[in-house]
């Protein structure tokens, strides 16, 4: 027999193809995840910037266009139905390519192992799985805008039953549903997978002394995640099957008796329409957290690294990102409050929708309250934090107009609903991404990233955010209804002016990503090299390695860990801070009285 | 392959923890005891706690199937579904199974103990296993071709819609399980058996068993 209490550890591979493509190793898995996301964020940018510029100037042929697809792009214009095709496929990689894989996959995947103190994850080839099964629901997913008559139109929602009927629904419908659900089923297999290793690493895998409550935030948020991600994907999955078979095998789960569209009648027959929803909400709520957890993580720590003091309360930071992921389940109605349900049903979804403000509020005014008056380092990664703060403040503000049911029956199908969503849980989490870039970037490849190009990068961003989607909200108070692709009514055409300005604005904040870009890349190729192992003087472990981390993390000797995470500013220490790995004993000036 | 395996960690008795070094530039709200002892020194092996998590996951998977059923029920009653009488006999054989799983598992953990009973030949046990799984899956199988012949299919209605989608979910898990007790049995031909894989792949088995006798009861009280 084996010797169980061995670690489960494996050799550095030497193969290109092991090393670098078919990795088992985290880090590598973590960096594949990073690049997945950003050539899915560029994507899901540039169809934006295709929608917003047809919205702005419905007749602008943009040159080219037709080559993306001769019918959704006749004489380089949009047709409604490819519009509607392209803004499908711009939520669907936001949400699941860039939201999910990006503050969790892959900042999880390369830190999360570090930061507990791990060689490895415990499942080293599922975790190879992941990331290779979720770039496969990516190729599918792409695919449908090269098959048939492209991708489903449906919205990242899917709502049925014209997620459910075939191609009898419009363009896209059929095939493209069908190719989208099973990329989404894919997906969901991958970061079922991703978020077993995230929890058995938390659990199982902690260095000596790595006590639960001395792991960084960041590796709480992941550990968060993972339990929601493990518990909703699971949901998702189901889902997205009995979608598929609804498509292609003729059952009728979400399609009711005697429909009749474009003027045929179907031959399903006893679904039920809502079902679909209470599947998906029960899935899409916690992953709006799911999505933006990460990002609170990513953020607390790089913001406690620059105000070289720790937060408030550690603890009730992580109980309230604690509480944000089991009230999430508890609040998916409130996606259904036009959906016909019951009032009394949309009164039991609101109450948890009001109370899960309160630990977003705590974590707000827990960050808020370490931030006054400390002399925070400013650079691009505690800017990205800052930005962080003050897209979540804002988008989560008009959250609260929203949970009331009689304020959202108004507001639901308007352009209010998009602008809180995208600023809470879209630029919010693209800015713990730029945070965790910035801040992690010299551990991840052992340059630094230009810090000039960073805080161009975060003003233009920032500014640009809002002038997009603070005018949303003013779009949908007047009434300005969503997934329109032309605004010919007589109480929209006065709005155009507004619409142009936020395309105007969209393009200048896209323009701000290919600076990020730039960096991104000249600094991998050509940064300056990073100082030394930890040149934000931070404490956890990743910075106590080496700078690239090596195969199994730590070298020769695996860390022990004698502090809690955040030990800044200790009073009689030799520096500002003691590393956890440090056996630096410092006794306290109460404790010596 | 070469392989790594470090040294455990060494622990310094001469130099005491930093116990009581509080963060004195933020009025020690957050403390570093250094109190090692708070943390055990050995976890389970990951197989252990994996295991838990992936039930974990396909009970919620199982659960939003039952939901879906549920929501359903309530939209409109359900054509009756009479289930396949092979269904009651396919419920015995997976129930045996995890009992002679049992049994394999108790002379093994026993062998792993310090017994050298050679007579209790655990393997007997897990083919015999892999036997009773292999006719459930069988079973589920001849239920499905039967309800087909009688022109009970997929999309016949939403009721034997439920009814091929949950019984095949479970099939396919219970495949899942199969693949792992061969590679139990593998590994305990080559003298390679962890004991925290052989207890992952038990806990699998059984929970296939009692998800099986649940969807039979849910199937059995809705369709």
């Amino acid at each position: 027999m084996h010797d169980m209490s061995a670690p489960a550890v494996h050799g550095a591979p030497t193969s290109f193809i092991r090393k670098h493509v078919f990795s088992t190793d985290h880090k590598v898995i973590g960096k594949q995840y990073y690049a997945l996301a950003l050539v899915a964020a560029f994507l899901g940018m540039f169809l934006s910037w295709i929608m917003r510029i047809h919205l702005g100037w419905g007749s602008f042929a943009i040159p080219g266009l037709h080559l993306l697809s001769k019918t959704g792009a006749p004489g380089d214009v949009l047709t409604p139905e490819y519009y509607l095709q392209l803004m499908t496929m711009h939520g669907t990689i936001m949400v699941f390519f860039v939201l999910t894989t990006a503050p969790f996959a892959a900042f999880g995947n390369f830190f999360l192992p570090i930061q507990t103190g791990a060689e490895d994850m415990p499942f080293p080839h599922f975790n190879m799985m992941s990331f290779w099964v979720t770039f496969v629901g990516f190729l599918v997913l792409v695919a449908s805008f090269f098959v048939g008559d492209g991708p489903t139109l449906g919205g990242w929602t899917q709502y049925a039953p014209l997620s459910a009927i075939g191609s009898v629904g419009g363009p896209g419908e059929g095939l493209g549903v069908v190719l989208w659900a099973t990329s989404i089923a894919i997906f969901c297999i991958g970061q079922l997978l991703g978020s077993l290793n995230f929890i058995t690493t938390t659990l199982d895998m902690r260095c000596k002394g790595m006590s639960l409550m001395r792991l960084p935030l960041s590796t709480w948020a992941w550990f968060i995640t993972s339990i929601m991600g493990l518990t909703a994907f699971a949901v998702l999955l189901p889902a997205c099957i009995l979608l598929i078979l609804d498509n292609v095998a003729g059952t009728s789960f979400f399609v009711a008796s005697n429909l009749v569209i474009n003027d045929q009648m179907l031959p399903h027959s006893g679904g039920s329409t809502l079902l679909w929803q209470h599947l998906f909400w029960f899935f899409g709520h916690p992953e709006v957290y799911i999505a933006i957890v990460p990002g609170m993580g990513i953020v607390s720590h790089v913001l406690i690294t620059n105000m070289r003091r720790p937060m408030l309360s550690h603890r009730v930071l992580i109980y309230s990102m604690g509480s944000l992921a089991v009230l999430s389940y508890m609040v998916y109605g409130h996606h259904m409050f036009v959906s016909g349900m019951n009032p009394i049903s949309s009164l039991a979804f609101s109450f948890p929708t009001l109370v899960i403000t309160i630990p977003s509020t705590i974590v707000v005014l827990i960050w808020l309250g370490s931030l006054y008056g400390s002399r925070l380092r400013i650079n691009a990664a505690s800017l990205f934090a800052l930005g962080f703060i003050s897209m979540f403040i804002s988008g989560g503000i008009s959250g609260f107009f929203l949970a009331q049911p009689s304020i959202d029956i108004m507001l639901h199908a308007t352009y209010f609903v998009v602008g809180h969503f995208h600023l809470v849980m879209g630029v919010a989490a693209m800015f713990g991404i730029f945070a965790g870039t910035y801040f992690w970037f010299p551990k991840m490849v052992g340059r630094m990233m230009n810090e000039t190009l960073g805080k161009i990068h975060f003003w233009m961003s920032f500014v640009g955010a809002y002038c997009i989607f603070m005018p949303f909200h003013y779009l949908g108070i007047a009434g300005n209804v969503r997934r329109y692709q032309a605004f010919t009514d007589d109480y929209l055409i006065p709005l155009i002016p507004v619409h142009k300005f936020i395309t105007i604005a969209a393009l200048f904040t896209g323009f701000a990503q290919l600076i990020f870009l730039y960096n991104l890349i000249h600094s991998r190729l050509w940064g300056a090299p990073a100082p030394n192992d930890n040149p934000w003087e931070g404490t956890s472990l990743e910075w106590s390695t080496a700078t690239p981390p090596p195969h199994n993390n730590f070298g020769d000797k695996m860390p022990v860990v004698y502090h809690d995470p955040y030990q800044y500013s200790v009073e009689g220490a030799s520096a500002d801070y003691i590393m956890q790995a440090s056996p630096e004993n410092v006794h306290s000036p109460d404790e010596e009285k | 392959m070469a392989t790594t395996v470090h040294e455990p960690p060494k622990i310094e008795v001469d130099r005491p923890p930093s116990r009581g070094s509080g963060n004195g530039g933020w009025r020690n709200l957050v403390p570093a005891d250094g109190d090692l002892r708070r943390v055990k020194d050995s976890s389970p092996p990951p197989a252990s706690t994996g295991i838990w998590v992936g039930l974990a996951a396909i009970t919620m998977t199982f659960a939003a199937f039952t939901s879906a059923l549920i929501v359903r029920q309530g939209t409109a009653p359900l054509v009756h579904v009479t289930l396949p009488p092979v269904l009651y006999l396919n419920t015995l054989l997976i129930i045996a199974s995890s009992i002679s799983l049992e049994l394999a598992r108790r002379r093994i953990a026993s062998f792993m103990g310090g017994a050298r009973d050679r007579a209790a030949s655990p393997a007997r046990w897990l083919y015999l296993t892999l036997l009773l799984g292999l006719l459930f899956v069988a079973g589920q199988t001849f239920a499905w071709m039967q309800l087909r012949s009688q022109g009970f299919g997929l999309a016949t209605n939403v009721s034997y819609s439920f009814f091929y989608v949950l019984t095949v979910a479970h099939a396919l898990h219970v495949f899942g399980g199969l693949g792992g007790l061969v590679r139990v049995i593998g590994k305990l031909n080559k003298s390679a058996l962890r004991r925290s894989t052989l207890d992952a792949t038990s806990r699998y088995w059984h929970f296939m068993g009692a998800l099986w006798v649940y969807l039979l009861l849910l199937l059995w009280m809705k369709l």
